[in-house]
């Protein structure tokens, strides 16, 4: 395909060339073509699909398009009937050829594949009614699972690249980081900080020294449990790309780069691909659509360090150091990349300016909360992105309207607690953010509210956590974590984790003193005072919010050797309830190290020298008869 | 040039904008301590032992006075409680790791620590990255990187060999703080196995002078232009090279090679 103009571009977008694919067919199937439903093996029933369409002489008639993520990941493999609108969970390849002869040929849809909440009987076959996705707003992800990410054709079809027609066509720079300031756009990375504010320190810059600015876009996700700028880029990556042009635009740069992990095979490939496709379009390189404007991107790859998502550290790794930050007295916005004016956004914050761009400021800071237009730090305007994990029952990838209640994120959209456990915390914002209790639960969430609590907005990792977590030992992991993550650069850092993490440890294994918490607590004060980078003045954060809202979980541990939840495996052992055992024997089968003893259809007992508290046998007991109980430290 | 106005623990003073707060400090006398700083080195800010509180308007905040740039109208503090508070951590952390090292314990007993809370460990290195900068910024040899991540970070040349690359100047030695490289004698070890023709005097491989031959088999103890360089000038050639005493050293120079002929 060679170059096009911007008249090519509406021909698209109308009913000219290949984009009239997306509109030819009667019906459209979408399969979920993210790396949750990937992994659950979606290719195989997208083949299937096409196999069976083909079969049953249906393909003038339906389309198999490969979607990015839909977000239900709990659910995979997902397939999306259009214009219907119905949507089929957990589809594998032997289910489809009843679901291709009901719903394609019968043109009646298939009911045993449709979501049914926990704890209905009445499944719902529509998309838009179900919870999950019915109090969710999108905007950065207005295009997951509705246009195949592989084809630009597509991304121009719904209106892509018209923010870019009209940005190069109609406005200044000026006026684009005018509109930008107005929308209230803040960085979506972790920081909060006003992108509009960003852009104009970095173009001011770059025209005082004369030297050209940088363009980064930092897809350096490294938080457990977050993959939100996976799913985007895996989603629309033409979105990320539109967005980084027009920043080009109002900022004046010629290069860019996306620091992408290596860990994202899929969502580099696509982006890559995507990049390609918009050099052959003419809408990257030389000349972008004979306006005059060159930028060009360039995909890096980092290589799985997880203090490279910070900023400085990024840039360092970018020219070919060691990734490691460096102080950030002197911003990069003045001096970053090889000392160039440097301007870096999240994948997400630049899958958002297209859409500002096309609908207007206003539009955008009509979401979310607070009066932005005059000052973007007095609000948070917009949609984010949400990974929802853990004991939730719909775990998967959402995006709501900033300003929503953490309740409605975990109890309307996630649907609750599984198996009639209880709520007990939500961590916020990547190991750095902190953990929410019940209390906090009708708390908006914005960038304030959240720092406000002791958490924070992070780059939107959103853990649930039910009553069987121990807080101590949730502290403890990500502790763990960061302190194998820190780059050892700054003393408070380095050694600040390794003295919190010989406390935590000490404390699960119940052999904590009085002085430990305060310790912990003067450790964490700290590190946020003296370390170098923002990763170790927020690495604290996991302590912090514990100790403020758990406070009575370190005192169980420490003063009563106990763990209220049970997880610390020094301070429980496990007991087998002679009255409810039934002797089944299925506890020591699964049992690893033959600690149960006992006969068929007799009362089993239990070593508790040997038991290593793995918790198989309770799994495997079907009459509850095995219990964690508190040690007993008498004997 | 730009001047500003700030004040240091109640002392108003000027002095050129974006100057650091260390410079500031030490040209007023106000002592703050320092591990990885070196007027001749770019600023690292990683023992985090010279953090001071500034104060501008409302906000305060704590940052490192080497490489803080000072702005106009600021108010530092260099002994607060606050900074009494860290950096008494920033030595106890120190000294779990380095428990008994000279400059540590010197540190300590100023800050009135009598026993550090997270015990005393058996390192020598402090990790304040001096002898790795003063191998790439002055020497521009390269020798020496950090290895590893986190709590296992250490100073080691590549893959932890003998260097071949490295000229045996001394300067990695010369500016470590606990006296912890010994790097030293085995580089000059394997100088001495080279030809006597190539057996460059250190002083010729660092820039200083000019292709002499090294007379002692590197025996640099033995060195009478070494013993020179150190009484006399009080710091190590490489230093010298780089920094403005450029008509000493052409005395040195001189000397050095009516001495090699």
């Amino acid at each position: 395909m060679p170059r096009v103009s911007i008249e090519d571009l509406k021909k698209i977008r109308g009913n000219g060339k290949s984009g009239a694919k997306v509109i030819k067919f009667r019906t459209q199937v979408l399969v979920c073509a993210g790396t949750g439903c990937i992994s659950g093996k979606s290719f195989e029933t997208a083949k299937a699909l096409e196999t069976e369409i083909e079969k049953q002489g249906l393909s003038r008639e339906a389309q198999v398009v490969k979607t990015g993520c839909q977000g239900f990941c709990a659910e995979g493999p997902i397939v999306i009937v259009q214009p219907d609108g119905i949507f089929y969970r957990g589809v594998r390849a032997k289910d489809v050829p009843q679901l291709v002869e009901a719903h394609l040929l019968k043109g009646k849809p298939f009911e045993k594949l449709m979501y049914t909440p926990p704890g209905q009987h009445q499944p719902i076959p529509l998309l838009k009614e179900i919870p999950f996705f019915a109090k969710q707003k999108l905007v950065v992800l207005r295009n997951r699972g509705a246009i195949d990410p592989e084809r630009i054709d597509d991304y121009i079809a719904v209106e892509g690249y018209k923010a870019l027609e009209k940005a190069l066509t109609q406005m200044t720079p000026e006026q684009i980081i005018s509109e930008i300031k107005k929308s209230g756009l803040r960085g979506r990375g972790g920081g909060g900080f006003p992108a509009g504010i960003k852009w104009e320190t970095c173009r001011h810059a770059a025209q005082h020294r004369h030297v050209d600015p940088v363009l980064v876009c930092n897809a350096d996700e490294g938080d457990p449990g977050a993959f939100m700028d996976r799913s985007i880029i895996e989603s629309d990556p033409h979105a990320v790309l539109e967005g980084m042009i027009l920043g080009a635009c109002a900022i004046g740069c010629k290069e860019g780069f996306v620091y992408i992990r290596r860990e994202y095979p899929v969502a580099r490939e696509r982006l890559s691909k995507a990049i390609e496709q918009a050099r052959d379009y003419g809408l990257l390189g030389k000349n972008i659509l004979d306006t005059g404007m060159d930028f060009d991107v360039e995909v890096v790859q980092g290589a799985g360090a997880f203090v490279c998502g910070e900023s400085t550290a990024l840039m360092a790794s970018l020219e070919g150091r060691v990734g490691e930050p460096r102080a950030k007295y002197i911003h990069t916005v003045e001096y970053g990349y090889k000392n160039r004016p440097t301007n870096l956004n999240n994948v997400e914050t630049w899958a958002n300016v297209p859409l500002i761009i096309h609908n207007g400021a206003k539009w955008f800071a009509s979401i979310g909360t607070g009066d932005v237009a005059e000052n973007p730090w007095k609000g948070s305007s917009g949609t984010k992105v949400f990974s929802l994990v853990g004991k939730v029952n719909n775990t998967g990838l959402i995006e709501v309207p900033m300003g929503i209640t953490l309740r409605e994120i975990i109890f309307d959209i996630g649907g609750g607690i599984p198996d009639g456990h209880t709520f007990k915390a939500v961590q916020t914002g990547g190991p750095s953010g902190g953990c929410l209790p019940e209390t906090h639960m009708d708390m908006p969430v914005d960038f304030d509210s959240l720092t406000e609590a002791g958490s924070m907005m992070g780059s939107g990792g959103m853990i649930v956590m039910d009553d069987q977590t121990c807080m101590v030992e949730v502290a403890r992991y990500f502790i763990a974590f960061l302190t194998e993550e820190s780059c050892g650069k700054c003393v408070p850092c380095r050694e600040g984790l390794r003295s919190s993490l010989e406390i935590l440890n000490r404390i699960i294994r119940g052999k904590g003193t009085e002085e430990d918490t305060g310790r912990l607590q003067e450790i964490a004060e700290v590190m946020q005072d003296c370390c170098l980078c923002a990763l170790g003045t927020s690495a604290s954060n996991p302590v912090l919010s514990t100790l403020r809202y758990f406070k009575k979980e370190y005192e169980a541990h420490i003063k009563k050797h106990q763990c209220p939840a049970g997880v610390c495996k020094e301070l429980i052992e496990y007991s087998i309830d002679p009255e409810k055992c039934d002797g089944c024997h299925a506890c020591v089968r699964v049992c690893s190290v033959h600690a149960i003893m006992g006969e068929v259809k007799k009362e089993h007992t239990l070593d508790k020298s040997m038991c290593i508290k793995c918790g198989a046998c309770i799994e495997a007991c079907k009459r509850d008869a095995i219990r964690k109980i508190p040690r007993s430290y008498a004997a | 040039m730009k001047m500003i106005k700030l004040k240091i623990d109640g002392i108003e003073t000027e002095a050129e904008d974006r100057t650091t707060i260390l410079n500031i400090a030490q040209k007023l006398g106000i002592k703050i301590p320092t591990l990885c700083h070196h007027p001749l080195l770019e600023p690292y800010g990683v023992c985090r032992i010279c953090t001071v509180e500034v104060r501008s308007g409302k906000h305060t905040r704590m940052v490192t006075a080497c490489n803080y740039p000072a702005t106009n109208g600021i108010e530092v503090l260099t002994n607060s409680p606050r900074v009494q508070r860290d950096r008494k951590m920033i030595i106890e952390w120190m000294m779990s790791q380095c428990g008994h090292v000279k400059v540590l314990e010197n540190l300590a007993a100023e800050y009135g620590i009598t026993e550090p809370r997270y015990g005393r460990g058996d390192d020598d290195c402090i990790l304040c990255g001096l002898c790795v900068r003063v191998c790439s910024e002055i020497v521009g040899a390269n020798v020496l990187g950090f290895f590893n991540r986190g709590a296992t970070r250490e100073v080691s040349t590549a893959f932890g060999e003998t260097s071949e690359i490295c000229i045996g100047c001394g300067a990695c030695a010369y500016v470590c703080p606990t006296d912890c490289l010994k790097m030293e004698a085995e580089t000059l070890a394997r100088f001495r196995t080279l030809p006597g023709s190539e057996r460059l005097c250190r002083y010729s491989l660092m820039g200083v002078a000019e292709g002499a031959l090294c007379a002692n088999s590197f025996r640099c103890w033995k060195c009478e232009v070494e013993q020179r360089f150190h009484d006399q000038l009080q710091t190590h050639p490489i230093f010298l090279g780089r920094s403005m005493k450029m008509k000493e050293i052409d005395v040195y120079l001189n000397q050095l090679n009516e001495m090699r002929g």
